[in-house]
């Protein structure tokens, strides 16, 4: 068993929201750790040893034993470094917070955008535009999903503040409105402005750029396998 | 006593229903069974869970809990006797990592293996054969299940099904994957697991299951939306 003092490594990209995830989880906690940055189209011997499955990141690394899947890294945190919890302590709003999780992995795949065209481009985008339209009811009344600071499901979203717009730029589709989505549009400015998600966002023009390069590659069929958004 | 604080909504064929039932019994916790119509659902599921409208459905002094995973995760957390998970960190995400394997890798290539047909069959079976390497590979070496103790767990549980359901997947969707001589760790994984008195007393007729399996082929894809 790994204890709360042992050595912890990231293995990231700088683009990927689930790697921010984590990183924003280590904030929360005030956790030290030794970030390394992973090339996703040349990957390195240490991230195929250490996540063979899915080759994918991030990767957790601590006390030399690996965690893959951020939200089990962030349950695992959870678990190890007691203080600052971010899921809730009641095991019903626990669960309502595992099971909102699950629902947005699932339906919220709004990135595919980048690789579909027409009929199919249309039917990511209504289901995206579905999702927010739930998440606007939940937010009734809250600042933040976690109540008055954020959570485990603020933490799960923040990929709509840092990364839809760069999605929807290229992909030149449109998901969210302000005007019928206000609270969204509320929370996304509260989440924003905190002061360690403002300066750990990417910048806007890099995700653009790598997305036009994922575009490009994973509208060809031949070179779609592989590469990594 | 009767355990009318907790309620189970789900059928008696449902994968997903079955690991919340071996959950409840391996704990020793009452519970009222209610069978759902999932061609006609009632009124009582689509309040519990309006976003997916599925099965299964626990719901604790009135108040619903949806997603086999996180039913299990609550029950744990509730009933702490027979603990389902181990209180060690690491091992919590081993389990959770391989569940959320299992229910992706494996359970959408059976979708594809099991509904579709030609190149695409092809392509659902052999993602299914890779999946099962690799759980071929967790279970090898291990004394009986997945956390090598005598009990099973939170992980054999999800697992679970492919010792029982599996076989009906691939007899009705026409395609063979399972194999004693190239899995042979998983085999014995599946033979323990079946004895277990709680999961031995707890399981569908092999008829049944066949019978809903043919009703789905016949609905096509459409009968996923509709199903567990």
């Amino acid at each position: 068993m790994a204890e709360e003092g042992q050595e912890v490594k990231l293995l990231g990209s700088w683009y990927s929201p689930f790697v921010f995830r984590v990183r924003w989880a280590l904030k929360l906690k005030g956790i030290q750790y030794e970030y390394i940055e992973q090339d996703l189209n040349n990957k390195s011997s240490l991230l195929l040893h250490y996540n063979p499955i899915n080759k994918k990141v991030p990767v957790m690394i601590h006390g030399g034993k690996p965690i893959a899947e951020s939200l089990v890294i962030i349950e695992y945190m959870d678990e190890t470094w007691k203080h600052n919890p971010i899921l809730p302590v009641d095991p019903y709003q626990k669960a309502m917070a595992r099971f909102w999780a699950k629902f947005i992995e699932e339906k919220f795949t709004v990135a595919r955008t980048l690789i579909l065209d027409g009929e199919q481009q249309k039917k990511e985008v209504k289901q995206a535009r579905d999702v927010l339209e739930i998440l606007e009811g939940e937010l009734k009344g809250k600042r933040f999903f976690g109540g008055d600071t954020i959570g485990f499901l603020d933490i799960v979203l923040g990929r709509i503040p840092g990364w839809l717009g760069a999605i929807e730029e290229v992909a030149c589709i449109k998901v969210f409105d302000p005007i019928e989505y206000p609270r969204m549009k509320k929370w996304m400015d509260s989440f924003s402005e905190l002061p360690m998600i403002k300066e750990s966002l990417p910048p806007r023009n890099n995700l653009v750029q790598h997305f036009h390069k994922f575009r490009q590659h994973g509208r060809d069929p031949t070179t779609r396998t592989g590469f990594h958004y | 006593m009767s355990g009318t604080d907790l309620k189970l909504l789900g059928t008696k064929e449902s994968l997903f229903t079955y690991r919340i039932v071996w959950a409840l019994k391996l704990k020793g916790i009452e519970y009222e069974f209610v069978e759902e119509d999932l061609f006609n659902k009632s009124p009582l599921l689509l309040e519990s869970n309006p976003i997916y409208k599925k099965v299964p459905v626990l719901i604790h002094g009135g108040k619903p809990i949806s997603e086999s995973l996180v039913i299990l995760d609550y029950i744990d957390e509730t009933w702490k006797n027979n603990p389902i998970l181990s209180t060690d960190p690491q091992e919590r995400a081993y389990a959770r990592f391989w569940a959320k394997f299992v229910d992706e890798k494996f359970y959408e290539a059976s979708i594809k293996a099991f509904f579709l047909t030609g190149e695409d069959q092809a392509k659902g079976v052999e993602s299914i054969a890779e999946a099962l390497q690799f759980l071929e590979g967790e279970i090898a070496g291990k004394k009986k299940f997945f956390f090598g103790g005598e009990a099973i767990g939170f992980l054999d549980i999800v697992v679970g099904w492919i010792a029982h359901w599996f076989q009906f997947v691939e007899e009705v969707g026409g395609f063979k994957v399972m194999d004693s001589m190239k899995y042979p760790a998983f085999d014995s994984w599946t033979k323990n697991f079946l004895e277990v008195p709680v999961i031995k007393e707890n399981l569908p007729p092999h008829e049944e299951l066949r019978r809903v399996f043919q009703g789905f082929q016949q609905m096509g894809l459409a009968a996923v939306g509709a199903k567990e």
